[in-house]
């Protein structure tokens, strides 16, 4: 999985029948940071249960079966969607050695 | 499966379902001689890997093969702690 | 999924027989302006913003049918935000 910020939402009347009701999210890839990593990419927000919205930090997973299903049935042509919305990111402190120059 | 360093944990409360009491930790991938290489990837730990630990990541697909992972929403899985690596 | 245009249609008249009937799609990426060959599945045509299934997954899309596909056009943008 990779770490996004929302950044829009995308309105497609014509679309894949797998894609009916569920929300298309323009997510930008971020690095563990917060910052800005890659381009953006389009993810189809996961169940009840996450509902991302612009502005929520989530996490991507771009693997198709895990896609699909986060979305609905297997076999659905979607390669990313919102598996989760984070509340936070916890990094390590680099490690005694490597905080001396 | 690559090699990475265990730098930080991911806390998700609204998440599908399937992720539940799954571990999420924040990997970035290291050289074979633990110097950190670009990137990162947030891979659900099977092991018991800690921070700072160096560990054996699988992506895609083959990663949901992993213990715990099966028919869940997971593309990159943490499946070893690495003792030592060497080089002949 | 990814942000394109249509700029275009390919033809080939020699190809792989489960892309017979299918309308190839030239689509310009928005990300990097990069452009790609992608199979049609919702009736796309030139000038419109579409979304851009990739990979493997893409060629669901046209199940239970064959397709060797590594990009399908899936969706027909009607508005963004922002835009």
């Amino acid at each position: 999985m990779i770490l996004g910020r929302v950044v829009g939402t995308v309105v497609a009347t014509r679309k894949h029948a797998s894609h009916e009701g569920r929300k298309v999210l323009t997510v930008q890839p971020i690095d563990p940071e917060g910052a800005d990593a890659g381009h953006p990419v389009l993810a189809l927000d996961g169940g009840p249960g996450v509902d991302a919205g612009p502005g929520d930090r989530v996490l991507v997973v771009q693997e198709g079966w895990s896609a699909a299903t986060t979305v609905g049935p297997e076999g659905a042509p979607i390669d990313a969607a919102i598996v989760g919305v984070v509340d936070e990111i916890q990094l390590a402190e680099p490690a005694p050695e490597a905080a001396t120059p | 499966m690559q090699l990475a360093r265990v730098i930080g944990t991911v806390v998700a409360t609204r998440k599908d379902a399937r992720l539940e009491g799954k571990k999420l930790l924040i990997c970035r991938p290291v050289d074979i001689d633990g110097g950190d290489e670009t990137g990162y990837v947030v891979a659900v730990d099977t092991v018991s890997a800690g921070y700072r630990e160096t560990v054996l990541v699988v992506q895609g697909s083959s990663a949901r093969m992993s213990s715990g992972c099966e028919d869940r929403p997971v593309d990159a899985a943490i499946v070893g702690i690495v003792d030592e690596v060497s080089k002949d | 999924m990814y942000l394109g245009d249509v700029i275009g249609r390919v033809v080939a008249t020699a190809k792989d027989e489960t892309l017979v009937g299918r309308t190839l799609l030239l689509v310009r990426r928005r990300a990097d302006g990069r452009a790609v060959v992608a199979i049609d599945a919702v009736g796309a045509g030139a000038g419109e913003c579409v979304y851009v299934c990739r990979g493997r997954e893409s060629s669901f899309a046209f199940l239970p049918g064959r397709a060797p596909s590594d990009a399908t056009v899936v969706g027909i943008v009607d508005r963004m935000d922002p835009s």
